[in-house]
């Protein structure tokens, strides 16, 4: 296990620092000057040469990249060009919105799909298992965003039950939260479910036409019982890796959303400053969530791989 | 595999859902074609004094904020989509095609660089890195067209390279191999025509996500430019006239449609060409 994690550790530094290339590349490729960009209105030779000094664009190439990452290794990710503030702290202070967004979006995901996957791998065959399976469906392919509008549409302009958009720090008031998250992570959440639900129930089937489960049955065992310690235990390996999948893309996966509800996270933070052409803030954020998708991946690798050991034998 | 891509048509054709699928896709294929002779009125065509009229017999979508006819929109912009979709998709299989049927074949230092890049590819959330990519390159239809179609590389290039593993290790492969057959012909000859049932499925998946995809930019400002019409951009205008229902539900409707439609024929092809297939290519499909 111990071998396991640490290759596991080294691939991901190995995939990071090919992140690092990706994401400072990609920021080099930027038609034009971006410091002249970034000026504008208020370009002066004084100004403009104080700007490129201050992040690093006077070096050479090589130089520049190995001070981005040794900088971005200590926390140091530049100063944005809009504000002038440093992008670690930009990004950390938008960072709990996107968590709590995740998280939410995480768990209605998982209490809707679970429990549907589960029952129509068990109902196969019948109305029931056919009705999950077109309404998840349906969830695979709805734009989460789109949903978003429409629940926007029906409960806040309509009904008038919910805001339409803002966010309250869920530290602050976990009532002002709760409103103004559930729709956001429903529109969210019911696509990820979507893909949990299909994934769920093709891992109970493959489990329960298994030779353990038939085992079981020929024991006499009463049939929940086979369902909960045998069938359903062992399918559980390939339903974490698809939740775990579906966690580290909700990191990333929120940016429309958050911008459908104004919510102020690093999706709504990469599309402002995309909009603004803040190219630290940008590569800052790109970095972050490439980075905590990552680590989620990671960690799932090693949760399953303590839950099955013969993947870390493997 | 099960069938060989001609036989799998007839089969697919005899599923209801899958035929209804491909049925859906042949007509949007169709609006896409003849979009300006079937839409009522101009995309563009703006009357102020129309603004924001419900559906009527008029104008069966309703009105935008310009007085815009919304079903005439709706039809225009299935091309632009369709357009994005295909073009990147095209992209995204040729490049990924050749890249995994090289690695997988070949193997060697070529394999291991080129799959640490896909792993680093991977490690980016599809939109995080389209977005990435089209604001470097400046917003508009064709570097949309490209970032969708970069992002999308890596999943072809891994299922063709895990079919090329396998293939190369096949009796019919190495007896070729060993009558003299050069590489590149057994590539062509043996190996390409064994891979294209996971490719054929995966390219009619991606082709739904490519549409999600260019919507969500679109959406967002970074793809289709106005006043072109495009199913995205309409959402987000629509976005801010909450009593004007039709201009966010018929849009959102189109891409629904459009992306469940592609989902079914390629659920369908799955099942059809390759079952086994199914449960390690949906853990990853909405990446």
């Amino acid at each position: 296990m111990l071998r396991f994690s640490l290759a596991r550790a080294g691939h991901a530094v190995v995939v990071l620092l090919g992140v690092t290339v990706v994401v400072f590349t990609l920021m080099h490729l930027v038609p034009g000057d971006p410091v002249r960009v970034a000026l504008g209105t208020q370009y002066t030779p004084e100004s403009y040469e104080a700007l490129r000094s201050a992040s690093g664009l006077d070096r050479p190439l090589i130089s520049q990249y190995f001070h981005y990452v040794g900088s971005a290794f200590t926390g140091d990710l530049g100063v944005s060009f809009r504000t002038g503030e440093p992008v670690t702290l930009v990004l950390l202070e938008r960072l709990p919105a996107t968590l709590s967004l995740a998280f939410a979006a995480m768990v209605i995901a998982v209490v809707t799909a679970f429990p549907l996957g589960v029952y129509a791998a068990t109902h196969q065959g019948r109305i029931s298992d056919t009705i999950v399976r077109v309404v998840s469906q349906f969830g695979v392919s709805v734009p989460d965003f789109w949903l978003g509008i429409l629940f926007i549409l029906l409960f806040s302009s309509t009904l008038g039950w919910l805001p339409p958009s803002g966010y309250v720090p869920l530290t602050e008031d976990p009532v002002g939260w709760l409103s103004r998250v559930i729709m956001p992570a429903t529109a969210v959440g019911l696509v990820s479910g979507a893909i949990i639900t299909r994934f769920v129930r093709s891992a109970v089937l493959e489990s329960l036409g298994s030779e353990h489960a038939r085992t079981a049955r020929a024991k006499g065992l009463r049939r929940r019982i086979v369902r909960s310690r045998h069938v359903v235990r062992n399918a559980m390996v390939p339903i974490i890796t698809v939740i775990g999948v579906q966690a580290a893309i909700l990191m990333g996966g929120v940016i429309v959303i958050e911008v459908v509800f104004a919510w102020p996270g690093l999706g709504r933070l990469t599309f402002d400053a995309v909009s603004a052409r803040d190219y630290p803030v940008v590569q800052g954020a790109v970095l972050l969530v490439a980075t905590l998708f990552l680590l989620v991946s990671m960690a799932v690798d090693l949760l399953y791989a303590r839950i099955d050991p013969r993947i870390s034998i493997r | 595999m099960s069938a060989r891509p001609f036989s799998a048509w007839s089969h697919l054709l005899r599923r209801p859902v899958s035929a209804a699928g491909l049925g859906v896709v042949v007509l949007l294929l169709t609006l896409a074609l003849l979009g300006p002779q079937l839409a009522p009125y101009g995309p563009n065509a703006v009357d102020v004094t129309r603004a924001l009229q419900p559906p009527s017999m008029e104008h069966w979508f309703g009105t935008d904020d310009l007085g815009r006819d919304v079903l005439s929109r709706v039809v225009l912009a299935a091309r632009v989509s369709l357009q994005v979709s295909l073009i990147s998709v095209s992209i995204a299989l040729v490049v990924g095609v050749v890249l995994g049927l090289v690695v997988g074949y070949f193997r060697g230092w070529a394999d291991t660089v080129i799959m640490r890049v896909v792993d680093v590819v991977f490690a980016f959330p599809i939109m995080l890195l389209a977005i990435a990519i089209v604001a470097v390159l400046g917003p508009g239809v064709t570097t949309a067209t490209v970032a969708i179609g970069v992002v999308y590389v890596p999943v072809f290039a891994r299922v063709t390279r895990a079919s090329a593993l396998a293939l190369r290790e096949e009796p019919y492969v190495r007896a070729a191999a060993a009558i003299g057959a050069g590489p590149l012909r057994i590539i062509r000859a043996h190996v390409l025509p064994n891979v294209s049932a996971p490719v054929i499925v995966q390219t009619s998946l991606s082709l739904a996500f490519a549409i999600l995809s260019e919507a969500a930019l679109s959406f967002l400002g970074l793809g289709v430019q106005p006043p072109q019409p495009s199913w995205g951009r309409m959402l987000f205008d629509g976005k801010g006239f909450t009593d004007a229902w039709w201009m966010s539900v018929f849009p959102g409707l189109a891409i629904f449609v459009t992306v469940l439609a592609f989902n079914l024929v390629g659920d369908g092809l799955r099942d059809v060409l390759d079952p086994r297939r199914r449960s390690a290519m949906e853990s990853r499909r909405d990446r």
